[in-house]
């Protein structure tokens, strides 16, 4: 019993930052309908990022997180600008086909400036861990938690009552009838994009301060796609949800499964889990159905 | 005399080779590439300072498997990014048939094919009911869930150790150099070319090309399309296990690590690159991505005196490379090479005279 609740625990909070990556995944998708797949690539110079500032330029953990987040907006802005605007209009599999060539590009560079190795962050978080009830639980998982909820609540009440949130929701209902009512649809565009790119950040820097930063954390930026297909790709809530039920998903089928199976269910489960959503219930929890009849 | 095509009949206007001077160029080139370019391969690599024939073995495995995901792609308009597992499966079935069966090699090629297309299907059908978007996740679900059986089914697959296999005997005969497989593979490359260029032009090529252009509109004329969208799905996975079964015997050994995301993402690129939709285009596309490592490799090596570590970060610089290739490609040309290919020969066909 208390091994399960520990890897409900630990689900959870992996949980929530796969739910922070999933919401900037979502609001690209909703707002440009582009499939992101860089969007673990951005996690990782998110959190790479992070890290050559504080440990390399001995920046303040505070102020190399602020500039790690001003970086994020211009990577945001120059991917759109430079790669995706082009393509509007194009089909599918190009735009597609584009943001694996971005993440190729981004990760090969990360490589090139940073090397394989694992790097992990100084001590930040107090390391001394917290026990309820026999269940332990360090703090950095609670910061983590916590952090991840914080920048959640704050995306979702922007989407809600900020001018450019209800801007965003309306390109995302109908892109022409939201430009005739004066929204920039390109503005949009790129907001879209910083705002995936700041909450892949802080998703990698998160990360970061658990397991260490190496080239493999843009992996974990693949798992948001079970996250959001479980959710439905064009729903905020469902990608919160979809990120928390597959972060304790995986961690129970490893932590039960992987006896038997000889180690790494946790790195496919999901994708099992994602494949058995697409043939029961394509369109997730909270996704729009969208029903073509001949 | 005519200036241009004039058909008489619908003979003629059937044929794929519709005039003499093509049909003289393409048994020139069959000749080049059958009793020549083996045979004179040798001093080429002397002169270029790679294994010509081993680079062209790689071209035509590749070759094949890219005209599969051709047919899926570019010709049906469905996105795979589980192709590089897809070629796996081929690799493994057709290795073990052959290792631990004792299969012949004229067997256990066709089983590979088969048995990677039954695979293929299975992934394919949830995400039939559904658009492109959805297929790509599926396919990539696929991809890590098949890495992780190559991986982990240590009593079939060897493991992560990988699995040794036998170069293959035909006619008592083993194609054990690079001039001997060559034929087997360019023998396949030939003939999964006639048929892919043959398929186009039957009922069920027609059914692919009307699903990619408007779905609804090829279902509303009586286009079966989870029937046809499977179909596709099963011939392309055909091809790229066969791919994969010749990549099997040729490396004569095989681990998961052959068979990752990135293969499958050099598959796209080479479709994408070539040029979606064409029959050149997997060929093109193919020994654009062969080559490409190789033609980075002479300005690294006049790079190298001034950065000494420059080899070891080659690969990096590589994928580097591929990715900036790509998005290039796809704003600048996104029809690729074979679309390229088209309007330079059409130039030189009416030059002086360009209109």
């Amino acid at each position: 019993m208390l091994h399960f609740v520990q890897l409900v625990v630990t689900g959870l909070v992996i949980g929530s930052v796969y739910a922070l990556v999933a919401l900037g995944f979502v609001l690209i998708y909703k707002a440009t309908s582009v499939i992101n797949f860089a969007q673990g690539e951005f996690l990782l110079v998110g959190g790479y990022i992070c890290l050559w500032l504080t440990v390399d330029c001995r920046v303040p953990f505070i102020w190399s997180f602020v500039l790690t987040m001003g970086f994020s907006v211009i990577l945001g802005l120059l991917v759109e600008r430079m790669v995706l605007r082009p393509l509007i209009g194009e089909p599918i599999i190009t735009v597609i086909m584009v943001t694996i060539g971005m993440a190729t590009v981004l990760r090969s560079l990360v490589t090139l400036f940073w090397g394989t190795q694992i790097r992990v962050f100084p001590q930040i978080f107090p390391q001394e861990p917290l026990s309820v009830a026999g269940i332990v639980i360090s703090k950095v998982y609670l910061w983590t938690m916590a952090a991840a909820f914080i920048f959640m609540m704050v995306f979702s009440i922007f989407f809600k009552y900020s001018r450019t949130g209800i801007a965003m929701r309306a390109t995302a209902a109908d892109q022409q009838v939201a430009q005739s009512m004066g929204i920039s649809v390109k503005r949009i565009f790129a907001v879209s994009w910083c705002v995936a790119a700041v909450v892949s950040s802080v998703g990698g820097i998160l990360i970061g301060n658990i397991n260490g930063i190496n080239i493999t954390l843009a992996g974990f930026g693949l798992k948001v796609f079970p996250a959001v297909i479980l959710g439905g790709l064009d729903s905020i809530p469902g990608a919160i949800i979809g990120g928390l039920t597959i972060g304790i998903l995986e961690n129970l089928m490893g932590g039960y499964l992987d006896i038997y199976l000889g180690g790494g269910v946790k790195e496919v489960a999901p994708f099992i889990v994602l494949v058995i959503i697409l043939m029961i219930r394509p369109y997730g929890l909270f996704g729009t159905v969208e029903i073509e009849r001949v | 005399m005519p200036s241009g095509l004039f058909h008489t009949n619908y003979e003629d206007d059937e044929k794929i080779l519709q005039t003499l001077w093509l049909k003289c160029w393409m048994w020139g080139f069959l000749v080049f590439l059958f009793v020549v370019f083996p045979n004179v391969a040798s001093s080429l690599s002397a002169i270029f300072g790679i294994n010509v024939l081993h680079m062209a073995n790689m071209i035509g495995i590749f070759i094949i498997g890219a005209h599969g995901l051709n047919i899926l792609t570019g010709f049906t308009g469905q996105i795979s990014l589980g192709h590089g597992a897809f070629m796996g499966v081929g690799a493994y079935t057709s290795g073990i048939l052959f290792m631990k069966a004792g299969w012949p090699l004229w067997l256990s090629l066709p089983a590979a094919g088969l048995v990677t297309a039954a695979v293929g299907m299975i992934f394919g059908v949830p995400s039939l009911r559904l658009r492109g978007l959805y297929l790509a996740i599926a396919t990539m679900a696929a991809q890590f869930i098949i890495e992780y059986t190559m991986r982990n089914w240590t009593s079939l697959t060897g493991g992560s150790a990988g699995l040794n296999i036998d170069p293959p005997v035909i006619a008592g005969l083993a194609l054990d150099t690079d001039k001997r497989y060559f034929y087997l593979v360019f023998v396949l490359v030939v003939a999964s070319t006639l048929f892919l260029k043959n398929l186009l032009r039957t009922k069920t090529g027609r059914a692919f090309v009307a699903v990619r252009d408007r779905y609804l509109s090829a279902e509303i004329m009586g286009v079966n399309l989870f029937k046809y969208r499977l179909l596709s799905f099963g011939i392309s996975s055909f091809y790229v296990g066969v791919a994969g079964g010749l990549f099997a015997h040729y490396n004569m050994i095989i681990s998961d690590e052959h068979f990752t995301m990135w293969l499958s993402i050099q598959y796209l690129a080479m479709v994408i690159i070539g040029g979606l939709g064409h029959v050149l285009g997997g060929i093109f596309g193919t020994i654009f991505m062969v080559l490409l490592p190789e033609l980075l490799r002479i300005p690294s090596q006049a790079l190298s005196n001034v950065y000494p570590n420059i080899f070891a970060i080659f690969g990096t610089l590589r994928e580097l490379v591929f990715g900036v290739v790509i998005i290039l490609f796809l704003i600048f040309e996104p029809d690729g090479l074979a679309a390229r290919w088209h309007t330079v020969r059409a130039y030189w066909k009416l030059w002086p005279f360009s209109y």
